[in-house]
């Protein structure tokens, strides 16, 4: 890349599972105006906007972008919207990132979101066309027997993904913007929520949140001129793509998923993952997926991802942190949940997560997958430029 | 078993209706604008640099700027800024017989309002006319508080407030109906035809020869067509599965059920299928089950002619066997 692009401005929202107090329009304002005054800039300051977000019929508004462009001061500047499903939040980021590491803007906002209150994602997700049946109970329904697959294959302890969730949830009681709280959450919580669709249990699962995320991404230049917090620089992005259905495909362990995260690693000249990135934000849904995705990352060996979560490497206090702000199954404002992992990552490294950070984080992973696994973007970010 | 796969002389379509009734919230502007209208009142709302917006946004739509808040009441008479006739109304639409869609400057108002003006005929419109607007007899806190537009020299009608002061209008119920005739294509319309004859018409791949059932018309991992028809078995065995305990809109299969990733016989893809007649506790990865058929006078197009899938007396296959399908 020519030149070097870093985040110098994040804004969440405060999530809710319905946030009935703004409109569609409110909710990516509260974003993006939280993103401006981290940056300490205007909205005259931004050259261009990209706008993400996962499917249209979640709230029923064909090409939201288009309305949306006003209310995010896009008029006169180029407007650009990203769709690939859940992932859409990190692939939007890594859009926005590419415009400035391209040299043609200095200063790009970025922003994705859902309004899920406005219906209903398993409606949206499990529409019965003519001539078949309908049989897959939304991403629940898609996803439990990958994560079957998944406890076949590794040998897993049955409670793996209970432990997950306890430390997500925990997690989530020091990030003052998570939607689901349980103050009093514990193990047995957990293990006697009801089933849904086994082996996903309901406190294994990720909320359906409203909520926006937006990211100011400058180059050198205004991340210099970038005050309130240091920059965290943008080291490496990466995203790979495959067929969500194919022949002898490995749905619990997507190639694509792999190729991403290598390639990913050898951009920002990481060869040993797990001592090099000091924490991550990994999207996962459903609490078995840390474990599985701790693979696909690359931070542990094929059938090993499960022994991270049980031996407390991916807690606060592990040597690889994963999801300090509670993650997904905490907070899931579908289209924004990508670009939250990223922007939690960034936070870690400009020291702004509060009560979740990490101490010292120079390196942080931002992983987001969306459509049945065939989606995934990435980044890594560092205090320092590469 | 393969051949070429026949040309078929019709592919299958139906209609396919996909509606919903989102509801949205309206945040505090929007909000103010619609519980005004109930009052039989337009406001607007000031910007920084002193426009007044019509209908009020959140932001000045040329800075992004969020807008003041100080809303004020224009009109009710205004100016059709531009308009174009609806000769041939549509369902949705606010009037019945033919009317004018316009742009309308309300009085006070520094952006045009859209909105229908009801003239009954089309030589009457006229970009610089000035309207009023008729109101509906029992406003619920919409934008269909405001019926229409009319020729001022209509008369203006005035409305009087409610005397009960109800709550803000919050959020609004906007159902969304799309009307599709939905094809699923050649190789599905083989596939369907196959059911219908109470066979599983698979394809294969003329690169991999790896076999899709449902067929695809070709193989996703090289885009290689799959011009051979195969014929693959009714039994298959269990890669995955879900028990499901929560239920989902368009899923009428009594809770809790199980639904598995079936591998047919001959086939190198799993589908979803329903599985019964077995106790959910016995449900595992590597049984061997069958296709259960409804009664074939019962079959159509459709996959709704397998009724489930349950077990057979047959070993299970060890999962090293079809790990790579899971």
């Amino acid at each position: 890349m020519a030149e070097h692009a870093a985040v110098i401005g994040i804004g969440q929202t405060d999530f809710d599972a319905k946030r009935v107090d703004v409109s569609q329009v409110g909710l990516i304002r509260e974003a993006a105006l939280r993103a401006l005054k981290d940056a300490q800039l205007e909205w005259s300051d931004i050259d261009a906007v990209v706008i993400g977000k996962a499917p249209d019929m979640f709230e029923g508004v064909m090409m939201p972008e288009l309305f949306l462009a006003e209310a995010l001061g896009c008029v006169g500047k180029p407007m650009l919207r990203v769709h690939t499903a859940g992932s859409v939040g990190g692939s939007t980021a890594i859009v926005a990132a590419s415009l400035v590491q391209s040299g043609i803007h200095k200063r790009v906002l970025t922003v994705s979101y859902e309004k899920q209150s406005e219906s209903n994602a398993m409606w949206a997700l499990s529409i019965k066309l003519p001539f078949s049946q309908t049989l897959v109970a939304g991403a629940g329904g898609f996803f439990a027997p990958l994560i079957r697959g998944y406890m076949a294959r590794s040998g897993a302890p049955e409670d793996t993904g209970i432990r997950v969730a306890l430390k997500d949830r925990l997690n989530a009681l020091k990030n003052p913007v998570a939607h689901l709280k349980l103050p009093d959450v514990t193990f047995e919580m957990i293990a006697n929520s009801p089933m849904l669709w086994d082996p996903i249990r309901y406190l294994e699962t990720c909320p359906s949140s409203d909520g926006a995320c937006a990211l100011i991404i400058g180059d050198s230049a205004a991340a210099k001129q970038s005050r309130s917090h240091p920059p965290a620089w943008i080291h490496a992005t990466q995203m790979k793509t495959e067929p969500t259905m194919f022949a002898k495909r490995d749905q619990v362990m997507p190639q694509a998923g792999l190729d991403c995260s290598a390639a990913l690693y050898k951009k920002a000249g990481i060869t040993d993952p797990r001592k090099e990135i000091d924490c991550a934000e990994v999207y996962v849904p459903f609490s078995w997926f840390e474990p599985m995705w701790m693979e696909n990352l690359h931070f542990a060996p094929p059938g090993e991802g499960w022994r991270m979560t049980y031996e407390g490497a991916t807690a606060l206090d592990g040597d690889l942190p994963i999801n300090m702000s509670g993650g997904v199954l905490c907070t899931n404002a579908i289209g924004a949940s990508g670009m939250v992992r990223f922007a939690e990552a960034a936070m870690q490294v400009r020291g702004q997560a509060g009560e979740h950070q990490i101490d010292g984080a120079k390196k942080a992973l931002g992983h987001a997958y969306g459509g049945g696994s065939q989606y995934f973007s990435m980044w890594i970010v560092g205090d320092q430029p590469l | 078993m393969s051949h070429p796969t026949p040309e078929t002389d019709v592919i299958l379509s139906a209609p396919h209706v996909l509606e919903y009734d989102y509801r949205r919230s309206l945040g505090p502007v929007l909000s103010h604008f619609f519980s005004a209208l109930r009052e039989g009142q337009i406001h607007g709302v000031k910007t920084k640099s002193g426009r007044v917006l019509v209908p009020p946004a959140e932001y000045d739509p040329e800075t992004g700027e969020s807008t003041t808040d100080e809303f004020v009441a224009v009109g009710p008479g205004g100016v059709v800024e531009s308009w174009a006739w609806v000769g041939t109304p549509r369902k949705n639409h606010p009037i019945a017989h033919p009317f004018a869609f316009a742009l309308i400057k309300l009085d006070g108002a520094d952006t045009a309002l859209l909105h229908a003006v009801d003239t009954r005929d089309e030589s009457l419109m006229a970009s610089g006319m000035r309207v009023t607007p008729r109101w509906a007899a029992t406003p619920e806190g919409g934008i269909t508080d405001l019926c229409c537009f009319v020729p001022e020299d209509q008369g203006v009608q005035t409305v009087e407030a409610p005397d009960e002061v109800s709550e803000p209008t919050q959020s609004i119920v906007t159902p969304v109906n799309v009307e599709y005739v939905y094809s699923p294509g050649k190789a599905a319309t083989r596939y369907l035809q196959g059911l219908k004859q109470g066979k599983f018409l698979g394809q294969a791949s003329d690169s991999s020869g790896l076999v899709y059932i449902p067929p695809r018309g070709a193989c996703p991992r090289d885009g290689v067509p799959t011009s051979r028809e195969v014929e693959v078995s009714g039994k298959g065995t269990v890669v995955t599965l879900t028990i499901v305990r929560v239920p989902s809109a368009n899923i009428t299969v009594d809770l809790p059920y199980c639904t598995a990733n079936i591998l047919l016989d001959g086939a190198d893809i799993s589908f979803t299928g329903l599985l019964q007649e077995c106790p959910l506790e016995d449900v595992r990865i590597g049984m061997r089950v069958e296709a259960v058929w409804v009664d074939s006078s019962e079959w159509d197009y459709s996959s709704e002619n397998i009724k489930y899938f349950r077990p057979i007396d047959e070993p299970d296959l060890p999962f090293s066997e079809i790990k790579e399908y899971c």
